[in-house]
């Protein structure tokens, strides 16, 4: 009887451990990415041949060791530049660069990572915003700079760790502006000792801007970009809720992680609310394992763990998967895996409550500001749809005013939409729902490859 | 015209020469095609639905705000795309052209 044919999508922390773990139990299993080098956004390399900018800090030899692995297992088919754009049965619709293509698994794991939860605020279209998750992107992929007077706004720990790597590579940072209030982060100090090295990386990069000048500043409300056809300025409100003025050309600015969940929701995959990560994920057990039996879940696109917990999620699923086809699993191994994944979950939990989420920035959205990136959809059309059209439900929403319909299919607008919906509506953000994934999950072309 | 971009890391790659709007510019081997059109540029491309530009934003191939149009038809997303040698790229286009 031929191996059974396991599919992974996604070559970040999470799906390449699954794959190395699959190949040392003797399968060959298909790892399918977007990208043109595995590593996924958090271990993001530059493109073939360019000289690596070496700014990953104090992650440098995890990022090495994902980088690695493949090159030593001859078992993976590893087939970077694909997109898998629709789940059908047992089937992938892919697109690569000589067009489009299918995909058969016996057993899927989605590995498909998480992306910066954007949040609106005044002139947050303006070119030169961009995502902390992208601002450092920017650097360790491309070895630029955003801009020349960098501004850095949000919450969550990408906050401390991209104005460090800003200006440990010479990038002028003007401003580190957390959102969150800084007691949290106090109060949750023994729960994100159930990391300790975690936690002392990020004591080090916090204190280390502050040795450099940037000391973060908290409780930070009403922020605004301005200018003309670009950002020329950051205005936000202190603590004391007195006004202050930035001049920078850009911006990065996010609130937490949000996870990458359609190709689950196109494979059937049931989905539970996030109170965590105020957020609606597709249910996994501790060991992986969907609700559709033959799907299975690895990483931040099930919900936010980071890139440790990812690894660790990526080689217990793959146990979860060996074990379901009947093959030998090491079960002191398995056991290890769960007490570190244990850990790591008490660990999230602190560290989201040290970055409570910042409903501040939602109350303060105006009628006029665009929701949409992609189509410009106001909070005003949204909020006369609640109104006026009783949509008090997010796909509802979306059919009177199109917002979710765009080229990124919600995934920029989607939260804020929803939490704007919530409280336009009265309902709890649970209680709106969920924006449903359709195919094909990002823009494709008609004729020819992946662009 | 500034660009909004600035490299902190020096590329030793070959050079790539590209248009924008028809200036002769140059980019290095590495360069994105978002990172080569920022160094030179504020912003990527007209918005189609009001009277602004757009620079990306997530760099990740997920937001799909990168999106630019070059004169020979082609439609690129900018993060995940490489620049490379002739390419002639539209920033100030019409944007449903």
């Amino acid at each position: 009887m031929a191996d059974p044919l396991v599919v992974i999508v996604g070559a970040g922390p999470a799906g390449v451990r699954a794959a190395e773990t699959l190949a040392l139990a003797g399968l060959q299993p298909i790892l399918i990415d977007e990208a043109e080098r595995p590593g996924g956004q958090i271990y993001r390399q530059p493109p073939a041949g360019a000289v690596r900018p070496g700014i990953y800090g104090l992650e440098i030899r995890k990022a090495a060791g994902i980088h690695g692995v493949l090159a030593g297992l001859g078992a993976v088919d590893y087939r970077p530049r694909t997109l898998v754009w629709n789940v059908f049965q047992d089937r992938l619709d892919l697109l690569t660069i000589e067009g489009h293509g299918e995909q058969r698994f016996d057993r899927l794991i989605l590995a498909t990572g998480a992306m910066d939860r954007a949040l609106p605020f005044p002139g947050w279209t303006l070119p030169g915003v961009f995502t902390l998750g992208g601002a450092q992107i920017a650097l360790k992929s491309q070895g630029v700079s955003i801009g020349r007077r960098v501004a850095l706004v949000g919450a969550g720990p990408l906050l401390p760790l991209v104005a460090h790597q800003y200006v440990g590579a010479g990038a002028q940072v003007v401003a580190v502006l957390d959102v969150t209030p800084f007691a949290p982060k106090l109060l949750q100090l023994l729960g994100l000792a159930a990391e300790p090295g975690t936690l002392a990386k990020g004591l080090w990069y916090t204190a280390r801007n502050r040795m450099q000048g940037l000391a973060a500043a908290y409780g930070v409300r009403a922020i605004r970009a301005e200018g003309k056809r670009q950002v020329e300025a950051l205005i936000y409100k202190d603590a004391m809720g007195v006004e202050h003025r930035i001049a920078c050309d850009a911006i990065g600015a996010s609130c937490g992680l949000r996870s990458e969940t359609q190709l689950a929701d196109l494979a059937g995959c049931a989905f539970v609310f996030d109170q965590v990560g105020r957020q609606w994920v597709p249910q996994r057990t501790g060991q992986g394992r969907s609700s559709v039996p033959a799907v299975y879940l690895a990483g931040d696109g099930a919900g936010i763990g980071g890139a440790d917990a990812a690894e660790l999620q990526g080689r217990r699923t793959a146990l979860a998967v060996l074990e379901d086809l009947g093959r030998p699993v090491d079960l002191a191994e398995a056991a290890r895996l769960d007490r570190r994944l244990a850990r790591q979950a008490r660990f999230r939990k602190a560290l989201e409550n040290a970055y409570p989420f910042p409903d501040h920035l939602l109350d303060d959205v105006a009628d006029e500001e665009m929701v949409c990136r992609c189509e410009g959809i106001t909070a005003g059309a949204l909020r006369e749809a609640a109104r006026d059209k009783d949509a008090a439900e997010i796909n509802r929403l979306k059919a009177f005013t199109r917002i979710g319909m765009g080229r990124c299919q919600g995934r920029v607008c989607g939260h804020a939409a929803a939490e704007l919906l919530a409280r336009a509506s009265g309902v709890g953000i649970e209680g709106v729902g969920r924006l449903r994934g359709q195919p094909p999950v990002k823009p494709i072309p008609v004729l020819g490859g992946v662009p | 015209m500034a660009g909004l971009f600035s490299r902190l890391v020096k590329r030793t790659g070959a050079s790539i020469l590209f248009t924008i709007d028809g200036e002769a510019v140059e980019a290095r081997e590495g360069d994105l095609l978002m990172t080569a059109i920022l160094l030179h540029r504020p912003a990527l491309r007209r918005f189609e639905f009001g009277e602004s530009s757009r620079a990306g934003f997530c760099m990740m191939a997920a937001c799909q705000d990168c999106w630019v149009l070059l004169a020979d038809g082609r439609r690129l997303r900018a993060c995940s795309t490489p620049v490379e040698p002739g390419m002639a790229v539209i920033v100030d286009g019409d944007p449903n052209g």
